[in-house]
């Protein structure tokens, strides 16, 4: 956009009012789309409770629990992170489905504000995270997770984990963006998993080759399972002694930090390519 | 023309890579009036559109749209315009009344002027039967109806229809010509690019014909068709009698026939001859004809001889130019989604 567009802007004030709006009315758009499809609501949550079952007893049945403790409560913290991560795919496929549909165009057409559209679809898929971990606590404390430090720590850690998540929906925010495309969007899906494996979500990361466990230590999904095990009182928190990569001896700040630096990448990123594309 | 134009572009032009996509172009629309756009694939049509509906920045030229500058006011054009395109750009999941809802929320409508706008338009426009079902269950020819009525919520000055009928069957093209005729009526100002020149004939008031980002031609679809002048047809009882016809006709129309099988057909200048003369003429060469016609070229006639290709290739890339006009691209098109 030129400059002397600014001559025409309204107030900046009610231009942020508008933005506000226009992103609230996107998201409540994604609560509208899943009471018109319960079923793909329902799958959607299956999905996360189906792991903590498949995960918990399938490997739990093998693996040891480094300084002991129940496998299903070592697992939760990694299967909440992962999913997640799982919140890139979903919100790149949504945007690129948008893309290739017309709808952004159409959006582009409107005289709504230029950066409700990222936002609105980042904040969307918040609905999706805690609707995620509602179903997965629930699963979890059914398979014997608890939480052990209380109120606060426990608040904090989901507070952690939805901010991980927006996070992560900016970055699929961008993606979608980029690849404008739902075919190729899909094809993404599978990499996922691979990135939330490559850490200490499922097993300890001790036992790995020394160059996998220095990848592993500095993922970020190392990081916000070790600060939810920390925080929910889970075995397996990183306690000081051995020689622990700095993400991991300070989970907490670890996980603001990447998320952070992921907001501050992808959100500037994304507002700009939704404004530019086509011009 | 007599009003200030209320679509106006001078000298656009704007490249993708090494493709100049818009070379130059102009245009002015009058207000209340339908501008149909014509022209082949990659002629620059929906280039155009993207440009005067904001949604792309032209490399140089300028443009207005409804008293605004589409680059330096994008916003004041946005809230003049209605966009309906190629796609059915709504919301696949969502209801019909869903997405006019959002959509005029995304409008700034007040949440209760959004709905009974909704509810208005899916009325006058016979969606309310399917208005709370899921889009993705409507056929081809209602999404195109709610995308276009979606551009509708704010009554724009300027309605924008990027190729509203491609791939559509028969009826619902007709519809949405019904729905086009109806806002006209209203005092919309349409621009609305086409491949089918059926649609331009019936719709427009004026037609611009572009080719390779320019225009090549404009006018009333009347005025286009004048200027290649009338056809002369005849059909020939006996395609041997065809080189003895030929020479009648050269002598009348002053003009080589062209013959196709056992028709042969000569342009004419309006009025140069009688019909009555040409029957006569024939007999006395001893040759039978089975028909002998006048009439008004079609807007593909129009467009072939001013582009030199016909309007549509199609979907197939061999299908190229020199294949007879009329004939084969409409019913290529006729894809059902």
């Amino acid at each position: 956009m030129t400059a002397p567009a600014l001559t025409a802007r309204p107030p900046l004030p009610e231009r942020l009012r508008w933005a506000a709006a226009d992103g609230l009315t996107l998201v409540g758009r994604e609560l509208s789309r899943l009471r018109q499809e319960p079923g793909e609501l329902i799958a959607a949550l299956i999905f996360p409770a189906v792991m903590v079952v498949l995960f918990g007893y399938v490997f739990g049945s093998a693996i040891k629990v480094p300084g002991g403790g129940n496998y299903r409560e070592y697992l939760m913290p990694g299967l909440f992170v992962m999913v997640s991560f799982t919140s890139v795919m979903a919100v790149t496929l949504r945007v690129a489905t948008d893309a290739s549909r017309g709808v952004m165009d159409r959006f582009r057409s409107m005289p709504m504000a230029r950066s409700a559209v990222p936002f609105g679809q980042a904040g969307a898929d918040l609905i999706h995270g805690i609707l995620a971990l509602v179903i997965m606590a629930a699963t979890g404390l059914i398979v014997g997770w608890h939480a052990h430090r209380g109120l606060w720590p426990t608040a904090e850690a989901f507070l952690l984990l939805l901010l991980m998540r927006h996070a992560l929906g900016w970055a699929g925010c961008y993606l979608g963006l980029v690849v404008r495309n739902e075919q190729t969007a899909d094809q993404f899906v599978p990499l996922v998993f691979p990135v939330t494996m490559l850490s200490n979500s499922f097993v300890p990361t001790g036992g790995m080759p020394s160059w996998l466990q220095a990848i592993a230590d500095w993922n970020p999904v190392s990081a916000a399972t070790a600060a939810s095990r920390q925080l929910f009182g889970n075995p397996g928190a990183p306690t000081g002694g051995r020689d622990l990569a700095w993400p991991l001896a300070h989970p907490v700040t670890a996980t603001l930090l990447w998320s952070l630096a992921l907001i501050a990448v992808f959100a500037p990123l994304s507002v700009r390519t939704f404004q530019r594309r086509g011009r | 023309m007599p009003d200030e134009p209320i679509v106006s572009a001078e000298a656009l032009h704007k490249r993708y890579g090494d493709t100049k996509a818009l070379d130059g172009l102009d245009l002015a629309v009058a207000p209340g009036t339908v501008c149909g756009l014509l022209g082949p694939n990659g002629a620059g049509k929906t280039t155009a559109v993207r440009i005067l509906a904001t949604l792309a920045d032209a490399d140089s030229g300028r443009a207005r749209v409804a008293g605004h500058d589409v680059a330096a006011e994008p916003d004041r054009v946005r809230a003049r315009i209605g966009l309906a395109g190629q796609y059915a750009a709504v919301d696949e999941k969502l209801t019909g009344r869903g997405n006019l809802r959002m959509f005029g929320r995304l409008y700034h409508l007040p949440r209760r002027e959004a709905r009974r706008r909704a509810d208005e338009l899916l009325e006058r426009f016979g969606l309310m039967e399917a208005a709370d079902r899921q889009v993705q269950g409507y056929s081809g020819g209602m999404r195109r109806r709610l995308d276009l009525i979606t551009s509708l919520i704010l009554r724009p000055q300027v309605l924008f229809l990027d190729e509203p009928t491609t791939g559509l069957d028969p009826r619902s093209r007709g519809e949405i010509w019904d729905a086009v005729r109806g806002l006209v009526a209203d005092g919309t100002t349409v621009l609305l690019t086409t491949q089918y020149l059926e649609e331009a004939d019936r719709l427009a008031d004026d037609v611009v014909v572009i080719d390779h980002g320019r225009v090549i031609a404009g006018g009333t679809p009347d005025e286009l068709k004048a200027s290649i002048g009338d056809r002369l047809d005849v059909a020939l009882a006996d395609p041997a009698d065809a080189g003895e016809a030929a020479k009648v006709l050269a002598r009348l129309a002053g003009a080589h026939p062209a013959l196709e099988g056992a028709r042969l057909t000569v342009p004419l200048a309006r009025g140069a001859v009688r019909l009555a003369d040409v029957v006569r003429e024939l007999d006395r060469a001893g040759v039978t004809a089975e028909d002998v016609g006048l009439r008004r070229p079609t807007l593909d006639e129009v467009f072939l001889r001013l582009t030199g290709r016909d309007t549509e290739p199609g979907p197939g890339p061999d299908a190229g130019p020199g294949e007879p006009a009329g004939a084969g691209p409409r019913e290529q098109k006729e894809t059902v989604r």
